[in-house]
């Protein structure tokens, strides 16, 4: 099919002479998946279902639920989204917060605050990419009953890129600028062309604070703004009272700008304690309404499940747990600095040891014995949301090829059945934080290793260590002063943009940007580097697409990562209750639709 | 007695500072970060998390910092929490009272259970009471407390569903209902902490009283004709619980550093979780103004131990 055949039909569907699934069966013909279609078909201005998103709401009236009780194993310590550290903190402060939009389970926006998404037809999306225009609702009030308006939107924008703030939101605020149209309208104007405009003002970084409350404290002085624990917002719930570290309480705002809207008088997010006995006081005892992010085995998720009081949810997302082949050398030394970017790893860079490494991993298995429902395997470090998953990965679990590519390749087994080469011996260091199932992994790779005549060394850090930015300590993840290592890294948006950017060769993390560059294995291909810069510009949803699959199929392709399972948002509820989760925002991002069915 | 009470006060000054300058450097030298979730997520850029530290001061030497901390505490400032961007005193004064009601409770469930138990068993040693009393203080201070509170739960809370696993703190109730739901949630961890110290302090008072009932005074006193529970009561356990008050003494600063693990199990927002999710989260001020406090009141009833010593047995003196 060509351009001009693809015209045709999205027209057809325009003018409905073409149902959407019928489209989408075409499409799926020529191998572009149901998201890719509906993506190709929003961009010949047929907008998408967006009630498909989202499942239908049933209430018809606004409260009458009772009492909703939500448990955190980890406890929020404070209720401003621009100083949120992590997620328990951004999913509290969303009771209260709202932004224009949020990000749906498949990938597309909803909007909140926003009177629509914008887009190419409604004038929203300018055709160049190079702004876009939000429509604010009109009959949204703040808990103390003042408008919200654009004002409101330009503050946060403020607030949210000054550094003395210090926002954790920043990045997504710094490199743009916003302007008020009128009252309820503002303009996010982009100094290039930005195929990724849904960044400022959408989903965890897009809560609005109140002008009206914290226009006094917008500078150096952040920290002292009252409402920073008694947050005044625009949601569903506004606030009732917050012990930092234990409870948070809301009650249902009767002025929400939705109606039947919410369906609880009144909600708490319990904090502290542990995952399994989270998951026991919903599953089991049935306490708890829900439970957020349950990091437990699924084997005792089923067994708790069987008491059959509630279910566990399972919600894909970008996170993907993998292996890293360090591209520089981790034992010598250049200029103070391990795994120096000017030397190549001695036996990393054959191609054939790479190649037999990724055969190494047994991904099926750690898939069924250690990571269960809770890590499905795949072969892409890229794999979601559906229309950015590369179908050109394989993976293979096979001890004789590796066998027969190192033979090949010359590596010969020594007197201790250890391979080397020219004096290189395939002995390698494998670090990881120290967690049950990468311990588990870290066996597995290292048995299927052996077998294959590479002596493989486990080393497992303390996470706090590991995962820190501590310059003086050489076991962080960022110095990577090891041959392998692993863990599970996030995808925090819909958008594979800043996901992929670990592999570009201007993000290297080395000495002189203090070990935080995200290019952590230290690969680098200009090949890779073109596709993302065109990717930025991209303006095509379509090749902007393929661009991401070629980045995988790159980074992939070239062994240097392994990556092993996916790491979806694990969590418990009663069966009768109703959340709407999604793995591309906040657990908290549609609290306004939960109910309990009777 | 006024001057010697002085004297060791003065005496606290140099400790404290000491224990002060340790915690500090430990906490200083060890690894990790409080802005450690920044690291791993791609949408905060590094700069972020550079001026964060810049602005806590994270990046000053760590004598200057030393020094910054500690003109603040004399001003009566104990710092601000890296985590909950509020000062530390708010967050300690929040946990407070939750811990002392758990945890007193506790230790008066201790004492209750310690004080007639232990001097049942010694007035008659070797007794089928004593032999039961002994084993069973054996088992309870041999069971650590996260394996009996998880003991408790899955008995209590999953297999007869009695009462609730979660700690609350506020409770949707008026009167007398708002009271019991209370008295229900702290029934596991209020038992589990004082059977613990109970077992504990039940040995330790019946060897206390053992030592009194055999001297001669005793002897005298029943030859006497005096009843057996006036030996007892009067002779015997006043004098016998002087090591032991000295005892408790010592224990009365656990009770404001609450219990950690009993605290975590049943997710009590106590000081001891407040301490243990500083830690996790690199918290420093707030692990270094839980554990400062802490030191203060260990010396502080140090002393206090030393004068109810003095003042039960008029034989020690202060020089």
């Amino acid at each position: 099919m060509n351009e001009q055949d693809l015209w045709r039909l999205m027209r057809r569907v325009r003018d409905g002479k073409m149902s959407r699934r019928a489209f989408a069966h075409r499409m799926a013909a020529f191998g572009i998946t149901a998201p890719m279609a509906t993506q190709i078909l929003a961009f010949a201005g047929v907008s998408p279902a967006s009630a498909q998103s989202v499942p239908a709401y049933k209430p018809t009236r606004a409260g009458g639920g009772g009492h909703l009780k939500i448990l955190y194993w980890q406890a929020s310590t404070l209720l401003n989204p621009h100083f949120a550290v992590g997620t328990t903190n951004q999913d509290a402060s969303r009771v209260f917060y709202e932004p224009l939009a949020g990000w749906a389970a498949d990938g597309t926006l909803v909007p909140i605050l926003a009177a629509e998404i914008p887009s190419i037809e409604n004038k929203g999306l300018a055709e160049d990419g190079r702004s876009v225009t939000w429509k604010l609702k009109r009959n949204v009030k703040w808990h103390d009953g003042q408008q919200f308006s654009a004002d409101d939107v330009i503050f946060n924008y403020e607030y949210a890129k000054n550094p003395q703030i210090a926002g954790t939101t920043s990045g997504s605020y710094r490199e743009v600028n916003v302007v008020k149209l009128d009252d309820f309208t503002v303009r996010v104007e982009f100094e290039r062309p930005t195929p990724f405009w849904a960044d400022a003002f959408v989903g965890a970084v897009g809560m609005m604070i109140p002008k009206h409350l914290f226009k006094d404290y917008a500078g150096a002085n952040a920290r002292e703004a009252p409402a920073n624990l008694r947050p005044v917002g625009t949601g569903a719930y506004r606030f009732a009272s917050f012990a930092p570290g234990d409870m948070l309480r809301g009650e249902r705002n009767p002025n929400y700008h939705l109606e039947n809207r919410p369906f609880f008088d009144s909600m708490e997010i319990k904090g502290g304690g542990d995952a399994v006995s989270a998951a026991r006081a919903v599953l089991q005892t049935g306490d708890y309404d829900y439970a957020w992010n349950l990091q437990v085995e699924d084997q005792t998720l089923q067994r708790l499940e069987a008491a059959g009081r509630g279910k566990v949810n399972i919600v894909e997302g970008g996170s993907v747990e993998f292996i890293q082949l360090n591209a520089t050398d981790p034992h010598r030394e250049v200029d103070g600095e391990r795994s120096h970017i000017s030397t190549q790893h001695p036996a990393f860079r054959d191609p054939a040891v790479r190649q037999a490494m990724a055969l190494l991993v047994d991904r099926q298995s750690i898939q069924n014995f250690i990571y269960g429902r809770t890590g499905p395997a795949t072969p892409n470090f890229l794999n979601a949301p559906p229309r950015f998953r590369s179908p050109n990965m394989k993976m293979e679990f096979s001890v004789e090829r590796a066998n027969q590519i190192l033979d090949q390749a010359g590596w010969a087994r020594g007197s201790d059945g250890i391979r080397q080469k020219d004096g290189v011996r395939l002995k390698f260091l494998y670090q990881t934080s120290i967690n049950a199932p990468r311990q588990r992994t870290q066996q597995i790779v290292q048995q299927a290793a052996r077998r294959a005549g590479i002596e493989i060394e486990l080393k497992s850090v303390v996470a706090s260590v590991f995962f820190s930015s501590d310059v003086a300590n050489p076991d962080t993840y960022g110095k990577f002063y090891a041959d392998m290592q692993m863990y599970t890294t996030t995808m925090p948006q819909a958008d594979p943009q800043r996901f992929m950017n670990q592999y570009t060769s201007w993000e290297v993390s080395q000495k002189a940007n203090s070990w935080q560059g995200r290019n952590i294995v230290r690969w680098r291909s200009d090949e890779y580097d073109r596709a993302y810069r065109e990717a930025e510009g991209e303006l095509d949803p379509v090749k902007r697409a393929a661009l991401f699959i070629r980045m995988n199929d790159l980074i992939v392709g070239s062994n240097h990562i392994i990556p092993i399972v996916q790491r979806p948002l694990v969590s418990a509820s009663l069966n009768n209750l109703r959340p709407v989760l999604s793995g591309w925002d906040t657990t908290m991002w549609l609290l306004r639709d939960w109910y309990r069915e009777t | 007695m006024t001057q010697y009470v002085i004297r060791r006060l003065l005496i606290a000054v140099p400790s404290l500072l000491g224990i002060s300058v340790i915690l500090f450097t430990v906490l200083a030298l060890a690894p990790g970060d409080p802005f450690e979730e920044l690291a791993t997520n791609p949408a905060i850029p590094p700069e972020v998390r550079l001026q964060l530290r810049a602005s806590l001061g994270l990046d000053d030497p760590i004598h200057i910092r030393y020094f910054a901390w500690l003109t603040a505490m004399l001003r009566g400032e104990w710092g601000y929490s890296f985590v909950s961007r509020i000062d530390v005193d708010r967050l300690i004064l929040q946990r407070l009272p939750i811990t002392l009601i758990i945890i007193g409770s506790s230790q008066v469930v201790a004492l209750l259970i310690a004080l007639p138990v232990g001097v049942l068993a010694a007035t008659r040693p070797y007794s089928l009471f004593d032999k039961i009393a002994n084993t069973l203080a054996f088992v309870g201070f041999s069971l650590p407390t996260f394996f009996t509170g998880l003991l408790f739960i899955l008995f209590f809370s999953i297999y007869l569903d009695w009462l609730p696993f979660v700690y609350r703190t506020q409770i949707d109730a008026t009167g007398w209902r708002w009271f019991w739901e209370h008295v229900k949630q702290s029934i596991m961890p209020v038992l589990v902490l004082g059977l613990f110290q109970g077992a504990a302090w039940t040995r330790f008072v019946r060897s206390a009283v053992l030592d009194v009932i055999r001297l001669d005074y005793v002897t005298t006193a029943r030859s006497k004709g005096l009843p057996e529970r006036t030996v007892i009561t009067r002779h015997v356990v006043r004098n016998a619980l002087i090591p032991v008050v000295t005892l408790v003494a010592l224990q009365m600063p656990v009770v404001f550093g609450g219990a950690i693990v009993t605290e975590q199990i049943f997710r009590v927002p106590g000081i001891g979780s407040l301490l243990i999710s500083a830690i996790l989260s690199n918290d420093t001020p707030v692990i270094m103004a839980v554990t400062f406090v802490f030191a203060c009141l260990v010396v502080f009833f140090n002393l206090l131990a030393d004068v109810i010593y003095g003042w039960l047995d008029p034989r020690i003196s202060y020089r």
